[in-house]
């Protein structure tokens, strides 16, 4: 089991860190409201950055050799997410079912 | 009463009841709606919140790691990426590095987040420090329909929901025989859900393509750092994005 000062220390700079990027701009940024710089940052960066993360959790979920699993549980996931009125609960779970049983029992 | 306008033809009474601009209820009825507001992405939270409880304890870290990253934290993604990087005894470098980029879009949630309705300094910290995903998601849906106790109550809702369901993880683990493969993969699902809602319109279709673009780009530079490059190249692409709009379209809007 890892040292509990250095899971300590992971809290710290999760906290400081996470707080830090929620609170600051409403006391820096508050100036910048109207720059359009900032106003097309902000329309743009939240579904490309979701794609990236997407896709940077599917690698590791792809690796050691599980890419068929994870390309059938992306699907599952995806299919019944549209198919079923966005209910995140259901995409979820049915995704990490598909997954956890493509993983232990095919 | 925009809010009534979005929702299209299907508004009823009671939507427009529901989206009236200046509230006249008592506190307790807006806590009560905060609460209710808070129901659509709990169901999701909850159980999500499990599966983290069982990944911390399967990982081989102590179990109060999950309402410790809950409460230090409180932003879900992140939290189920750090309890692979502290079992793995990643260093405190890259653990902070990797906080940073994964949370640095709630930079941006100040601009359409309603944080004036919530009064008193202790609330309006909080308020801040629970500024996750989908209480801004929620908050700037409709942002003429918040009050304070409205706003904190869902906020409140939506915390207890991921601790609790962290903790009930820890719980279950214990009574299992042993690891459950894959439950990792619940993050990606998440990931994937969110994907497809936030590129609902066809106006996202360039930023997808400059998002692949960068993470294509990360995989061949540098395939140890990948997700660190991709983010640093799709916030570079945007800004020359942004550049290539105001010129092509001195006057218009940035959005195209």
């Amino acid at each position: 089991m890892p040292d509990p000062g250095y899971l300590l220390a992971i809290l710290g700079i999760v906290f400081g860190i996470t707080f830090a990027l929620r609170a600051l701009p409403f006391a820096v940024l508050g100036p910048l409201r109207e720059s359009r710089l900032v106003r097309s940052m902000s329309g743009w960066m939240p579904a490309g950055v979701l794609l990236i993360l997407a896709a940077s959790t599917f690698r590791s979920s792809a690796a050691d050799d599980r890419l068929w699993q994870t390309l059938v549980a992306v699907a599952v996931t995806a299919a019944v997410h549209v198919a079923a009125g966005r209910r995140t609960l259901l995409s979820v779970g049915a995704g990490t079912l598909t997954f956890v049983l493509l993983v232990n029992v095919v | 009463m925009f809010a009534i306008a979005c929702r299209g033809e299907h508004a009823t009474l009671a939507d427009v009841t529901d989206a009236l601009p200046i509230p006249v209820t008592s506190r307790r009825d807006q806590i009560v709606a905060g609460v209710r507001d808070s129901f659509a992405a709990g169901l999701g939270m909850y159980p999500i919140g499990i599966a983290f409880g069982l990944l911390v304890v399967q990982s081989g870290l102590p179990w109060w790691m999950a309402p410790g990253l809950s409460i230090a934290g409180f932003a879900g993604s992140l939290e189920l990426l750090v309890v692979g990087l502290a079992a793995a005894a990643t260093p405190l470098a890259t653990i902070a590095l990797t906080t940073f980029l994964v949370n640095f879009r709630h930079v941006f949630y100040a601009f359409s987040f309603p944080l004036h309705v919530v009064r008193g300094r202790g609330a309006r910290v909080y308020s801040m420090y629970a500024l996750i995903d989908e209480a801004w998601a929620v908050a700037a849906a409709t942002p003429e329909k918040w009050t304070g106790p409205r706003l904190l109550s869902m906020q409140l809702a939506y915390q207890a929901y991921w601790v609790s369901g962290g903790l009930t993880g820890v719980l279950v683990a214990g009574l299992m025989p042993g690891p459950v493969e894959g439950l990792e993969f619940a993050l990606c699902a998440l990931f994937v859900t969110l994907t497809l809602d936030a590129a609902r319109s066809r106006r996202e279709v360039p930023t997808m393509l400059l998002a692949a673009l960068s993470f294509a780009g990360g995989l061949a530079v540098a395939p140890d750092d990948a997700l660190f490059v991709a983010m640093l190249a799709f916030v570079a692409l945007l800004a020359v994005r942004h550049l290539a709009t105001v010129r092509l379209r001195p006057a218009g809007d940035a959005r195209a």
